[in-house]
């Protein structure tokens, strides 16, 4: 592994050693302790505050307000008054306030790259050509749909008070897929950010107020699983978001049973990345590092199970290898990182926890020679070969860049070790025929099937679950329905 | 006599829009444009049937790039169009005063429209395949997908009356789906139109994606009706001259051209549109493919 | 694919260069004619368009800085193959550009020379002439070039001709339109024969580039092909463009280039050289495709014996680039020769 520093070796020739390329962090100003952000200002938390800190130096950031169950009530209340002038503001109007957000984004991109990159710990690489440019994008589509409802098909009435949860993997951008299609139709938020990664949430809040967004429309409130769960039994909440685990959402959709509240949830997965014979080798190597590697593999979507047919095995396997050793891991803020912090202590051990494990039961191991920081939260990109469907870490969601390599010989036994999960959240297909990606995609049960491809999102394309990854989907035409009234049934 | 203390303006010359540039009438004539009053304002370039032709060509070389974009890409082109006019508030709102008639109010107002007009349009981009598009449920073991594309080269004869609201309401859902256009300015009112032509060149879109001509429709509407390298036609600026209409329509239908046939009267453009505009000039190409092992 | 025969970390340069002086017997199954070449040829995996060229997009955003951008631009000077093909070439003009591959910066001598001069072979003994024993070697396009449109035995005499006025490297052009129609014997047998005119009488080798026009092929699957049947053929370099043709250099079409080097090493032991033409201008560009060689077919390639670039004007930018390196100052076009 291309370790992000200057190499001693002395081989007689000379070898290509990239010069750390940090990312300036000057653009970033974080202040010593934020407060919550509710009807349009910065106010006091009533909990006991939390540390924010860098995963990749465990240096403290800034102190963070947790908001109690008053607090939770008073912004439900906020985003209750304000619901009632900005539910009714004609489309075009709330359009434009989504524009400029979606404008202040981009002018704002690297500084809220480089502080996403601080606080979340992936590569700045990753913030600045993936998650800003990508909110953003949720911005304007859904800016522009503020004034089209009526084709839809969804209806136009909005629900009123969105409780959004949002998880630490991608803070800003899981934050532009709850907010931006809940203001277009015309409901108002308190959306909470995950405890390990506020930051860029309460970035976001400065540019609630830079565009001018009428007060309580987006209300943030800090805060750990308590002050989630407090925002969405609150009774006074029309609606529910929740981007996490499969066991919060389960935990969500009991609470919520009986009530009045829509909910969408986007919870785990465990997706099967299926190679045939006949694929584009060498980008399916780029798609099963993209897919599991991509930051640190803390992705739902994750390809965490490469199914390979038996006869390519041998060769996908080599040749991943040979790649994975190119990866470079280090510095979050290098512009040459590919693979960052994992984003918390405590995730951290559940990697190990579940590696220890399919090391237990017999999997082979593997890991490019890799040298970890000294502080921080680390883990090398591993493999495991010869996993079995028994194995845990080909049932259980790791959350990290760890690949379950498991074989199968037919299209049909492919299949049914993909759907052979309850999750069911994405898959990928790499072959050269077309009809068999058009096969495979019709059989699989995810909710995404990306084919010679991975991983990628776009606002008009619709993200969600089947089975145990959840219900709902966010993003495209689709993404309207869960913030609507909708016909009556 | 001028008073010894005053100075004198440096006028400007109102030129066509083609392809990006800024020429003179091929045939170098110009027209005078009064305002409301039939006071003088200026001279404009009084377009030639070969301007019409240049500026097919131009539209034709843009279309593979402009269609070619990402919808997003063209959202954002869009977009920035809108703002860029924000900015340029007090020509605009001169332009149409003086062309229509209005109070700097009414201009201001009409300006507002526009802009928001083209916001509306831009957030179409990509959304209308999402609304007009279609997976059809066939019989069979086959993936059929139904998605709009853009027609090509559309000739826009633009209002009459509405200036500049409703020029950009007839060019904005040509221009947004990825076509390109030729438009034809309203004779009696064509300086806003010249103005926006300064917009889009200072803008993000591409020389040739939308090309403006000033002058009489006579010299011009006929060669783009009859322009075998054109594949759709508006004539909206023709609303209460059947017989022209009627006229275009016949030699439109050569190579079978899709024609938007103008109202009677000219519409109120402060009402929004309806997706009409941009699904007369898209074609719908459906996709068959097997699904099998 | 075939079964990898070796690791390849373990290759001697040297050794690999001394292998692939003799075209490989061991690929005479699938040589045999254009039906044995098809199926083993389209056999290959595909390259998917949209991946590959977001693979060398990505790759383009390293950010190379300060020591390591030094490093990458004095090496990108070394494999520079300094080019003019032009009608209006003259004996003048070629010594000129020769004094200047010897001494690319005349205000700085440590600046080292480019690899070579390439130039039609008519002005082959010219080149010599300046460069004789200064280890910047010249370059002839032969073969009718950039065309290929002549017979054989013309081809022939054009490589013959070159390496008789002292050429040490030929840069031949394949017959494209034998390769699209499916004539891949055809191909084959002309890289062979090249190949062979390439001898000198004393028994040593102009080292052979094979130009493929991969603009004209259009297709990464195309060039994915013509890769191998070049290098089962028995040519040293593989080459992207002749210049004349766009587009011509891009980087995923050297990208699939380079893969195909990597893995026609790892299956037979025998290291082919890549050699980029056209279109690279800017260190900027260059500083790209070596970030693109060390990461895709690993460092062995990083060397001026394995990796060229075919260009005229990138000279200057990384001659200005060098300089403001080393004075921290921008300099500007009228400071550098402009041969």
């Amino acid at each position: 592994m291309a370790a992000n520093k200057h190499s001693t070796s002395s081989t007689t020739q000379a070898r290509f050693d990239y010069a750390p390329a940090p990312e300036s962090r000057a653009i970033v100003d974080i202040k010593p302790s934020y407060g919550l952000f509710v009807g349009g200002e910065f106010v006091d938390g009533h909990g006991r505050s939390f540390k924010t800190i860098s995963p990749s130096t465990e240096e403290v950031l800034a102190e963070i307000a947790e908001a109690d169950e008053a607090d939770v009530d008073n912004a439900v209340k906020v985003a209750r008054r304000a619901f009632r002038t900005w539910g009714r503001m004609p489309g075009s109007e709330r359009a434009k306030y989504l524009y400029r957000i979606a404008r202040i984004i981009q002018e704002r991109g690297r500084e809220i790259a480089v502080l996403e990159s601080i606080d979340n710990g992936k590569p700045i690489k990753e913030t600045r050509d993936v998650d800003v440019p990508i909110a953003a994008a949720h911005f304007f589509y859904y800016a522009g749909w503020a004034d089209k409802l009526a084709y839809a098909g969804y209806g136009t009435t909005p629900l009123g008070v969105a409780g959004q949860v949002i998880p630490w993997n991608f803070p800003l951008l899981m934050l532009a897929w709850k907010i931006a299609p809940a203001l277009a139709c015309g409901n108002t938020v308190v959306l909470k950010p995950a405890e390990t990664t506020p930051l860029t949430a309460l970035l976001f809040a400065e540019i609630c107020q830079q565009a001018d967004l009428p007060a309580g429309v987006v209300n943030i409130i800090t805060g750990a699983g308590s002050t989630g769960q407090a925002l969405v039994a609150h009774p006074d909440v029309d609606k529910v978001a929740f981007t996490g685990s499969t066991a919060v959402g389960r935990a969500i959709a009991k609470s919520v049973a009986g009530s009045h509240k829509k909910v969408t949830l986007e919870l785990g997965g465990k997706a099967a990345n299926i190679v045939f014979d006949d694929a584009p080798i060498d980008q399916a190597i780029e798609g099963i590092v993209n897919g599991i590697f991509f930051n640190q593999g803390h992705v739902c979507c994750a390809g965490s199970r490469l199914l390979v047919q038996e006869s390519v095995a041998d060769e996908v396997l080599a040749r991943l290898k040979r790649r994975m050793a190119t990866l470079r891991l280090g510095d979050p803020l290098d512009k040459n990182t590919d693979i960052g912090a994992i984003n918390s202590a405590e995730q951290l051990d559940k990697i190990r926890e579940l590696s220890d494990i399919g090391e237990a039961e017999g999997a082979g191991r593997w890991s490019p020679p890799c040298e970890l920081p000294k502080h921080g939260f680390w883990f090398p990109p591993t493999v495991f070969t010869n996993v079995t469907q028994a194995h845990r870490i080909a049932r259980e969601e790791i959350f990290g860049p760890v690949l379950s390599v498991l074989t199968f010989r037919t299209p049909a036994e492919a299949v049914e070790k993909a759907n052979n999960t309850p999750y069911g959240l994405s898959a990928g297909v790499w072959t050269d025929k077309g009809s068999r990606i058009l096969h495979m995609a019709n059989k699989l049960k995810a909710g995404v099937v990306w084919a010679n491809t991975f991983n990628k999102f776009d606002p008009t394309s619709p993200f969600g679950g089947y089975k145990e990854s959840g219900y709902g989907r966010e993003g495209g035409r689709h993404g309207l329905a869960a913030y609507l009234k909708g016909e009556d049934l | 006599m001028t008073p010894p203390d005053s100075r004198i303006e440096v006028r400007k010359t109102y030129k066509l829009y083609i392809g990006g540039q800024f020429p003179r009438s091929e045939s170098g004539h110009s027209y005078v444009v009064d305002d409301a009053k039939g006071r003088f304002v200026a001279n404009a370039a009084l377009a030639s049937r070969k301007d019409a032709r240049d500026a097919v060509q131009a539209a034709r070389a843009a279309f593979g790039g402009w269609s070619g974009k990402t919808a997003y890409n063209r959202a954002q082109i869009l977009y920035r169009v809108a703002e860029i006019m924000e900015d340029r508030r007090p020509q605009f709102v001169e332009a149409v005063r003086q062309s229509e008639g209005l109070t700097p109010t009414q201009a201001g107002k009409a300006l507002d429209a526009s802009i928001d007009r083209l916001v509306w349009y831009a957030g179409w981009a990509d959304k209308i395949t999402q609304v007009t598009g279609n997976a059809n449920p066939v019989a069979g073991p086959f993936f059929n997908l139904s998605t709009p594309e853009p027609t090509g080269v559309v000739a826009v004869v633009a209002p009459q009356q509405s200036s500049l609201l409703g020029l950009v309401s007839v060019v904005a859902p040509v221009v947004v789906t990825g076509n390109t256009a030729v438009v034809l300015a309203s004779p009696g009112r064509p300086l806003p139109a010249v103005t926006f032509s300064e917009v889009l060149a200072t803008s993000d879109v591409p020389g040739g994606v939308v090309n403006i001509l000033t002058g009489k429709h006579s010299n011009t509407a006929p060669t783009l009706a009859s322009h075998m390298d054109v594949n759709a036609i508006d004539l909206t600026g023709l609303a209460g001259d059947s017989a022209q209409a009627a006229a275009l329509e016949e030699s439109a239908a050569d190579n079978l051209k899709r024609v938007l046939r103008p109202p009677a009267t000219e519409p109120d453009w402060t009402l929004e549109p309806g997706i009409g505009r941009m699904t007369t000039f898209l074609e719908t190409k459906t996709v068959w493919h097997p699904i099998g092992v | 694919m075939l079964d990898r025969v070796t690791s390849s970390a373990t290759i001697d340069n040297k050794m690999a260069s001394a292998a692939s002086t003799q075209p490989s017997a061991q690929f005479a199954d699938i040589t045999r004619n254009d039906d044995t070449l098809r199926r083993f040829l389209h056999g290959l995996p595909g390259v998917d368009q949209v991946g590959a060229e977001a693979r060398a997009a990505s790759l383009g955003t390293r950010s190379i800085k300060t020591t390591a951008k030094a490093w990458a631009i004095d090496l990108a000077i070394r494999m520079v193959d300094l080019t003019t093909l032009e009608g209006q070439d003259t004996p003048g003009k070629v010594r000129a550009l020769s004094a200047k591959a010897m001494h690319p910066d005349p205000a700085d001598s440590t600046c080292p020379a480019t690899a070579a001069v390439c130039v039609y072979p008519d002005m082959v003994g010219v080149a010599k002439e300046v460069l004789g024993n200064s280890g910047v070697n010249v370059a002839a396009v032969a073969t009718a070039f950039p065309s290929g449109r002549a017979a054989l035995d013309i081809k022939l005499a054009d490589t013959q001709d070159a390496v008789q006025a002292g050429a040490d490297e030929v840069d031949m052009v394949i017959d494209r339109g034998a390769f699209l129609s499916g004539r891949y014997k055809q191909v084959y047998d002309e890289i062979v024969a090249v190949r062979e005119a390439c001898a000198r009488p004393d028994g040593s080798s102009a080292h052979l580039k094979v130009i493929f026009e991969t603009g004209e092929l259009q297709t990464y699957d195309n060039v994915r092909r013509a890769s191998w049947l070049a290098m089962m053929a028995g040519g040293h370099f593989i080459k992207t463009s002749t210049g004349k043709v766009q587009p011509a250099a891009t980087l995923p079409v050297t990208l699939v280039m380079l893969e195909a080097v990597r893995d026609f090493r790892e299956q037979t032991g025998v290291q082919i050289g890549v050699k980029p033409a056209g279109g690279i201008r800017t260190s900027k560009d260059a500083i790209k495709y070596l970030v693109m060689v060390n990461e895709i077919a690993g460092d062995d390639w990083l060397d001026p014996d394995w990796f060229r670039f075919g260009a005229s004007t990138l000279l200057n930018d990384l001659l200005m680039q060098r300089t403001k390196l080393t004075t921290g100052v921008y300099s500007g076009p009228d400071y550098f020769t402009l041969d």
